[in-house]
Protein backbone atom coordinates (compact mmCIF):
# COMPACT_ATOMS: atom_id res chain seq x y z
CA UNK A 1 0.00 0.00 0.00
CA UNK A 2 2.94 2.49 0.74
CA UNK A 3 4.05 1.21 -2.72
CA UNK A 4 1.29 2.50 -4.21
CA UNK A 5 1.41 5.75 -2.65
CA UNK A 6 4.88 6.95 -3.09
CA UNK A 7 5.35 5.43 -6.63
CA UNK A 8 2.41 7.12 -9.38
CA UNK A 9 0.72 4.52 -11.16
CA UNK A 10 3.02 3.38 -14.18
CA UNK A 11 0.81 5.20 -16.74
CA UNK A 12 0.65 8.33 -14.98
CA UNK A 13 4.85 7.88 -14.54
CA UNK A 14 4.58 7.58 -18.28
CA UNK A 15 2.98 10.60 -19.05
CA UNK A 16 4.80 12.65 -16.65
CA UNK A 17 8.28 11.56 -17.88
CA UNK A 18 7.40 12.89 -21.04
CA UNK A 19 5.85 15.90 -20.44
CA UNK A 20 9.35 16.68 -19.00
CA UNK A 21 10.93 15.34 -21.66
CA UNK A 22 8.96 18.05 -23.97
CA UNK A 23 9.43 20.79 -21.71
CA UNK A 24 13.32 20.23 -21.85
CA UNK A 25 13.37 20.35 -25.68
CA UNK A 26 11.50 23.59 -25.52
CA UNK A 27 13.78 25.26 -23.60
CA UNK A 28 16.32 23.36 -26.04
CA UNK A 29 14.91 24.64 -28.85
CA UNK A 30 14.09 28.31 -27.43
CA UNK A 31 17.58 29.07 -26.20
CA UNK A 32 18.90 27.77 -29.87
CA UNK A 33 16.71 30.19 -31.76
CA UNK A 34 17.35 32.83 -29.24
CA UNK A 35 21.42 32.33 -29.64
CA UNK A 36 20.81 32.53 -33.78
CA UNK A 37 18.12 35.52 -32.93
CA UNK A 38 21.08 37.70 -30.86
CA UNK A 39 23.99 36.65 -33.74
CA UNK A 40 21.89 36.54 -36.93
CA UNK A 41 18.91 38.91 -36.31
CA UNK A 42 20.92 40.91 -33.93
CA UNK A 43 24.15 40.46 -35.42
CA UNK A 44 26.06 40.35 -31.93
CA UNK A 45 29.29 38.21 -32.98
CA UNK A 46 29.29 35.12 -30.83
CA UNK A 47 32.38 34.73 -28.84
CA UNK A 48 34.25 31.53 -28.77
CA UNK A 49 32.78 30.22 -25.47
CA UNK A 50 29.55 31.72 -26.47
CA UNK A 51 30.16 28.59 -29.58
CA UNK A 52 31.46 26.39 -27.43
CA UNK A 53 27.72 26.41 -25.69
CA UNK A 54 26.04 26.15 -29.27
CA UNK A 55 27.71 23.56 -29.84
CA UNK A 56 25.62 21.88 -26.86
CA UNK A 57 22.78 23.24 -27.10
CA UNK A 58 21.56 22.47 -31.12
CA UNK A 59 22.30 19.17 -31.23
CA UNK A 60 20.01 18.81 -27.86
CA UNK A 61 16.91 20.68 -29.89
CA UNK A 62 17.51 17.85 -32.59
CA UNK A 63 17.97 14.85 -29.80
CA UNK A 64 15.10 15.99 -27.59
CA UNK A 65 12.99 16.16 -30.56
CA UNK A 66 13.24 12.84 -31.67
CA UNK A 67 12.83 11.73 -28.05
CA UNK A 68 9.82 13.68 -27.46
CA UNK A 69 8.12 12.37 -30.99
CA UNK A 70 8.97 8.91 -30.51
CA UNK A 71 8.13 9.16 -26.87
CA UNK A 72 11.61 7.24 -26.72
CA UNK A 73 12.95 8.30 -23.08
CA UNK A 74 16.73 6.31 -24.09
CA UNK A 75 16.99 9.71 -26.01
CA UNK A 76 18.15 10.76 -22.51
CA UNK A 77 21.05 8.66 -22.98
CA UNK A 78 22.45 10.66 -24.93
CA UNK A 79 21.03 14.27 -24.41
CA UNK A 80 22.31 14.11 -20.79
CA UNK A 81 25.72 14.31 -21.80
CA UNK A 82 25.39 17.15 -23.90
CA UNK A 83 23.35 19.14 -21.35
CA UNK A 84 26.29 18.23 -18.75
CA UNK A 85 29.14 19.68 -21.26
CA UNK A 86 27.29 22.38 -22.15
CA UNK A 87 26.56 23.42 -18.51
CA UNK A 88 30.47 23.19 -17.99
CA UNK A 89 30.97 25.73 -20.50
CA UNK A 90 27.98 27.88 -19.66
CA UNK A 91 29.51 27.93 -15.82
CA UNK A 92 32.78 28.58 -16.80
CA UNK A 93 31.72 31.31 -19.07
CA UNK A 94 30.24 32.90 -16.37
CA UNK A 95 32.31 32.53 -14.02
CA UNK A 96 34.56 34.21 -16.21
CA UNK A 97 32.59 37.03 -16.76
CA UNK A 98 31.81 37.70 -12.70
CA UNK A 99 35.31 37.66 -12.67
CA UNK A 100 35.95 34.91 -9.97
CA UNK A 101 38.21 33.75 -12.93
CA UNK A 102 40.94 36.29 -13.97
CA UNK A 103 40.74 37.35 -17.56
CA UNK A 104 44.29 36.30 -18.31
CA UNK A 105 42.90 32.40 -18.44
CA UNK A 106 40.42 33.55 -20.97
CA UNK A 107 40.85 31.43 -23.87
CA UNK A 108 39.64 34.24 -26.17
CA UNK A 109 42.73 35.94 -28.06
CA UNK A 110 41.16 37.83 -31.56
CA UNK A 111 37.83 39.00 -32.39
CA UNK A 112 34.99 39.78 -29.82
CA UNK A 113 36.01 38.98 -25.89
CA UNK A 114 34.12 36.32 -23.92
CA UNK A 115 34.20 38.92 -20.96
CA UNK A 116 32.30 42.00 -22.75
CA UNK A 117 28.95 41.84 -21.71
CA UNK A 118 26.93 42.42 -24.94
CA UNK A 119 23.25 42.36 -23.91
CA UNK A 120 21.65 42.21 -20.46
CA UNK A 121 17.91 41.49 -19.75
CA UNK A 122 16.39 42.66 -16.31
CA UNK A 123 19.31 43.66 -15.25
CA UNK A 124 21.11 40.92 -14.38
CA UNK A 125 20.64 37.89 -17.27
CA UNK A 126 23.34 38.60 -19.67
CA UNK A 127 23.59 35.91 -22.31
CA UNK A 128 26.22 33.56 -20.45
CA UNK A 129 23.89 33.73 -17.52
CA UNK A 130 21.13 32.65 -19.71
CA UNK A 131 22.71 30.27 -21.03
CA UNK A 132 23.36 28.23 -17.83
CA UNK A 133 20.24 28.92 -16.57
CA UNK A 134 18.90 26.79 -19.80
CA UNK A 135 21.58 24.06 -18.94
CA UNK A 136 20.89 23.93 -15.94
CA UNK A 137 16.84 23.17 -16.26
CA UNK A 138 17.52 20.94 -18.99
CA UNK A 139 19.96 18.68 -17.21
CA UNK A 140 17.98 19.06 -14.16
CA UNK A 141 14.53 18.26 -16.14
CA UNK A 142 16.47 15.28 -17.69
CA UNK A 143 18.21 13.69 -14.64
CA UNK A 144 14.44 14.31 -12.74
CA UNK A 145 13.53 11.58 -15.43
CA UNK A 146 16.65 9.27 -15.41
CA UNK A 147 16.36 9.01 -11.37
CA UNK A 148 12.56 8.87 -11.15
CA UNK A 149 11.12 7.56 -13.83
CA UNK A 150 13.58 4.64 -14.96
CA UNK A 151 13.58 1.72 -13.61
CA UNK B 1 -0.86 10.13 -32.32
CA UNK B 2 -1.70 12.44 -28.93
CA UNK B 3 2.04 13.00 -28.60
CA UNK B 4 3.22 14.01 -32.04
CA UNK B 5 0.61 16.48 -32.68
CA UNK B 6 1.38 18.24 -29.30
CA UNK B 7 5.18 17.70 -30.34
CA UNK B 8 4.91 19.50 -34.32
CA UNK B 9 2.29 21.82 -32.84
CA UNK B 10 4.68 23.35 -30.51
CA UNK B 11 7.44 23.40 -33.37
CA UNK B 12 5.54 25.54 -35.47
CA UNK B 13 4.10 27.78 -32.90
CA UNK B 14 8.30 28.22 -31.72
CA UNK B 15 9.10 28.49 -35.32
CA UNK B 16 6.13 31.45 -35.92
CA UNK B 17 7.33 33.04 -32.82
CA UNK B 18 10.92 33.19 -34.00
CA UNK B 19 9.74 34.79 -37.62
CA UNK B 20 7.47 37.43 -35.77
CA UNK B 21 10.22 38.02 -33.27
CA UNK B 22 12.61 38.64 -36.18
CA UNK B 23 9.96 40.77 -38.49
CA UNK B 24 9.52 43.01 -35.04
CA UNK B 25 13.20 43.57 -34.26
CA UNK B 26 13.78 44.82 -38.07
CA UNK B 27 10.92 47.13 -37.84
CA UNK B 28 12.26 48.97 -34.45
CA UNK B 29 15.72 49.13 -35.84
CA UNK B 30 14.81 49.98 -39.22
CA UNK B 31 12.36 52.83 -37.65
CA UNK B 32 15.28 53.92 -35.35
CA UNK B 33 17.98 54.34 -38.15
CA UNK B 34 15.52 56.06 -40.47
CA UNK B 35 14.56 58.71 -37.38
CA UNK B 36 18.30 58.91 -36.98
CA UNK B 37 19.25 60.17 -40.38
CA UNK B 38 15.70 62.16 -40.38
CA UNK B 39 17.30 64.29 -37.67
CA UNK B 40 20.80 64.26 -38.23
CA UNK B 41 21.04 63.93 -42.08
CA UNK B 42 25.19 64.62 -41.39
CA UNK B 43 25.30 60.90 -39.70
CA UNK B 44 24.65 59.59 -43.04
CA UNK B 45 26.61 62.13 -45.37
CA UNK B 46 29.87 63.37 -44.09
CA UNK B 47 30.49 66.77 -46.10
CA UNK B 48 34.10 65.60 -46.41
CA UNK B 49 33.32 62.49 -47.62
CA UNK B 50 35.25 61.61 -51.03
CA UNK B 51 32.13 61.63 -53.76
CA UNK B 52 32.18 60.78 -57.35
CA UNK B 53 28.91 61.83 -60.11
CA UNK B 54 27.45 65.31 -60.24
CA UNK B 55 27.45 67.44 -57.55
CA UNK B 56 23.37 67.86 -58.28
CA UNK B 57 22.54 64.24 -58.90
CA UNK B 58 19.52 64.02 -57.24
CA UNK B 59 20.13 60.07 -56.30
CA UNK B 60 22.71 59.43 -53.72
CA UNK B 61 24.37 56.08 -52.79
CA UNK B 62 26.22 56.29 -49.55
CA UNK B 63 28.52 53.25 -49.67
CA UNK B 64 30.35 52.09 -46.50
CA UNK B 65 33.90 50.09 -47.47
CA UNK B 66 36.38 48.85 -46.71
CA UNK B 67 39.47 48.50 -48.88
CA UNK B 68 40.87 45.22 -47.92
CA UNK B 69 36.93 43.40 -48.75
CA UNK B 70 36.11 40.99 -51.09
CA UNK B 71 32.68 42.10 -50.95
CA UNK B 72 33.43 45.75 -51.65
CA UNK B 73 36.02 44.62 -54.35
CA UNK B 74 32.84 42.31 -56.40
CA UNK B 75 31.05 45.42 -55.98
CA UNK B 76 32.91 48.34 -57.05
CA UNK B 77 32.74 48.09 -61.14
CA UNK B 78 29.23 47.10 -60.44
CA UNK B 79 28.82 50.44 -58.72
CA UNK B 80 30.41 52.57 -61.23
CA UNK B 81 28.85 51.01 -64.08
CA UNK B 82 25.29 52.18 -62.70
CA UNK B 83 26.98 55.39 -62.15
CA UNK B 84 28.26 54.98 -66.16
CA UNK B 85 24.44 54.25 -67.20
CA UNK B 86 22.78 57.21 -65.50
CA UNK B 87 25.22 60.14 -66.32
CA UNK B 88 24.65 63.34 -64.30
CA UNK B 89 21.85 61.59 -62.18
CA UNK B 90 23.61 59.67 -59.35
CA UNK B 91 26.44 60.45 -56.76
CA UNK B 92 28.08 58.49 -54.87
CA UNK B 93 30.03 58.94 -51.42
CA UNK B 94 32.51 56.49 -49.89
CA UNK B 95 32.65 55.94 -46.37
CA UNK B 96 34.36 53.73 -44.07
CA UNK B 97 34.36 50.55 -42.21
CA UNK B 98 37.63 49.09 -42.29
CA UNK B 99 37.05 45.64 -40.26
CA UNK B 100 39.76 44.04 -42.24
CA UNK B 101 43.19 43.63 -40.40
CA UNK B 102 45.54 46.49 -42.36
CA UNK B 103 42.57 48.26 -43.93
CA UNK B 104 43.01 51.49 -41.71
CA UNK B 105 46.19 51.59 -43.58
CA UNK B 106 44.66 51.65 -46.73
CA UNK B 107 42.24 54.37 -45.95
CA UNK B 108 44.95 56.80 -44.62
CA UNK B 109 46.86 55.96 -47.94
CA UNK B 110 43.88 56.60 -49.58
CA UNK B 111 42.99 60.41 -48.21
CA UNK B 112 46.84 60.94 -48.65
CA UNK B 113 46.41 60.14 -52.49
CA UNK B 114 43.44 62.42 -52.41
CA UNK B 115 45.90 65.32 -51.60
CA UNK B 116 47.44 63.99 -55.13
CA UNK B 117 44.28 64.09 -57.14
CA UNK B 118 44.45 60.93 -57.31
CA UNK B 119 41.84 59.26 -54.98
CA UNK B 120 39.69 56.92 -57.36
CA UNK B 121 42.90 55.64 -59.22
CA UNK B 122 44.03 54.71 -55.72
CA UNK B 123 40.78 53.07 -54.65
CA UNK B 124 41.00 51.04 -58.08
CA UNK B 125 44.35 50.46 -57.63
CA UNK B 126 44.06 48.44 -53.78
CA UNK B 127 40.58 46.36 -55.07
CA UNK B 128 42.78 45.24 -58.22
CA UNK B 129 46.00 44.24 -56.43
CA UNK B 130 43.43 43.22 -52.63
CA UNK B 131 44.42 39.62 -53.26
CA UNK B 132 48.37 40.36 -53.06
CA UNK B 133 47.89 42.35 -49.92
CA UNK B 134 44.82 41.49 -48.44
CA UNK B 135 44.96 37.78 -47.54
CA UNK B 136 43.05 36.51 -44.39
CA UNK B 137 45.40 34.48 -42.54
CA UNK B 138 48.11 36.68 -43.60
CA UNK B 139 47.47 40.41 -44.71
CA UNK B 140 50.26 42.14 -45.89
CA UNK B 141 49.07 45.76 -46.11
CA UNK B 142 53.19 46.52 -46.96
CA UNK B 143 52.73 45.08 -50.23
CA UNK B 144 51.09 48.07 -51.60
CA UNK B 145 53.61 50.51 -51.63
CA UNK B 146 55.74 49.28 -54.38
CA UNK B 147 52.39 49.93 -56.35
CA UNK B 148 51.74 52.96 -55.72
CA UNK B 149 53.69 54.71 -58.34
CA UNK B 150 52.44 52.77 -60.58
CA UNK B 151 49.86 55.24 -60.66
CA UNK B 152 52.07 58.45 -60.53
CA UNK B 153 51.85 58.48 -57.00
CA UNK B 154 54.17 60.75 -55.27
CA UNK B 155 55.16 57.73 -52.22
CA UNK B 156 57.20 59.87 -49.87
CA UNK B 157 54.39 62.51 -49.84
CA UNK B 158 52.13 59.93 -49.11
CA UNK B 159 53.79 58.53 -46.24
CA UNK B 160 54.36 61.83 -44.95
CA UNK B 161 50.54 63.10 -45.47
CA UNK B 162 48.64 59.74 -44.23
CA UNK B 163 49.13 60.07 -40.38
CA UNK B 164 47.47 63.42 -40.48
CA UNK B 165 45.14 63.79 -37.41
CA UNK B 166 42.63 64.94 -39.92
CA UNK B 167 42.64 61.34 -41.21
CA UNK B 168 42.25 59.83 -37.95
CA UNK B 169 38.90 62.24 -37.16
CA UNK B 170 37.51 60.74 -40.69
CA UNK B 171 38.25 57.31 -39.19
CA UNK B 172 36.60 58.20 -36.03
CA UNK B 173 33.37 59.70 -37.43
CA UNK B 174 32.98 57.11 -39.87
CA UNK B 175 33.42 54.20 -37.06
CA UNK B 176 31.14 56.49 -34.99
CA UNK B 177 28.35 56.57 -38.11
CA UNK B 178 28.77 53.21 -38.95
CA UNK B 179 27.83 52.22 -35.37
CA UNK B 180 25.06 54.38 -34.74
CA UNK B 181 23.31 53.52 -38.39
CA UNK B 182 23.82 50.27 -37.20
CA UNK B 183 26.35 48.31 -39.66
CA UNK B 184 28.31 46.06 -38.58
CA UNK B 185 29.17 44.44 -42.51
CA UNK B 186 30.86 46.39 -45.54
CA UNK B 187 29.66 46.99 -48.23
CA UNK B 188 26.51 48.77 -46.68
CA UNK B 189 25.02 50.85 -49.04
CA UNK B 190 22.07 53.72 -48.25
CA UNK B 191 20.32 55.34 -51.17
CA UNK B 192 18.78 58.84 -51.01
CA UNK B 193 18.77 57.82 -47.06
CA UNK B 194 16.94 54.03 -47.73
CA UNK B 195 19.30 51.30 -46.20
CA UNK B 196 19.65 48.58 -48.81
CA UNK B 197 18.32 45.60 -46.73
CA UNK B 198 18.41 42.50 -48.62
CA UNK B 199 21.93 42.25 -49.65
CA UNK B 200 22.83 41.95 -53.45
CA UNK B 201 23.34 43.27 -56.87
CA UNK B 202 19.94 42.73 -58.11
CA UNK B 203 18.52 44.27 -54.79
CA UNK B 204 20.73 47.61 -54.83
CA UNK B 205 19.86 47.99 -58.65
CA UNK B 206 16.47 47.75 -57.53
CA UNK B 207 16.84 50.24 -54.84
CA UNK B 208 18.89 52.58 -57.47
CA UNK B 209 16.23 52.38 -60.12
CA UNK B 210 13.77 53.02 -57.61
CA UNK B 211 15.09 55.97 -56.54
CA UNK B 212 15.94 57.16 -60.54
CA UNK B 213 12.18 56.92 -61.20
CA UNK B 214 11.59 58.66 -57.81
CA UNK B 215 13.43 61.57 -58.70
CA UNK B 216 13.50 61.96 -62.44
Amino acid sequence: MTDAESTPPPDASHARAWQILVACWLLATGASLGSLFFSEVMELPPCSLCWYQRIFMFPLAIVLLVGALTVDRHCIRYALPLAIGGWAFAAYHVLLMVGIIPESAAPCQQGVSCTEVQLELFGFASIPVLSLLAFTAIAAGLLLIKLRYSR
Amino acid sequence: MNKQKTVITLAIVLGVVFAIGIVVYRSITDAEVAKLIEEQPSVLVRASAKTRGAVDAKVHIVEFMDPGCETCRAFHPFVEQLLADNPGKIRLSIRYLPLHEGADVMVKILEAADKQGKYWETLHLMFESQPQWASHHHPQPEKIWPLLPQIGLDVDAIRRDMNAPEIDAILAEDLAAARALNIRKTPSFFVNGEPLRNFGYEPLRALVHGALAASY
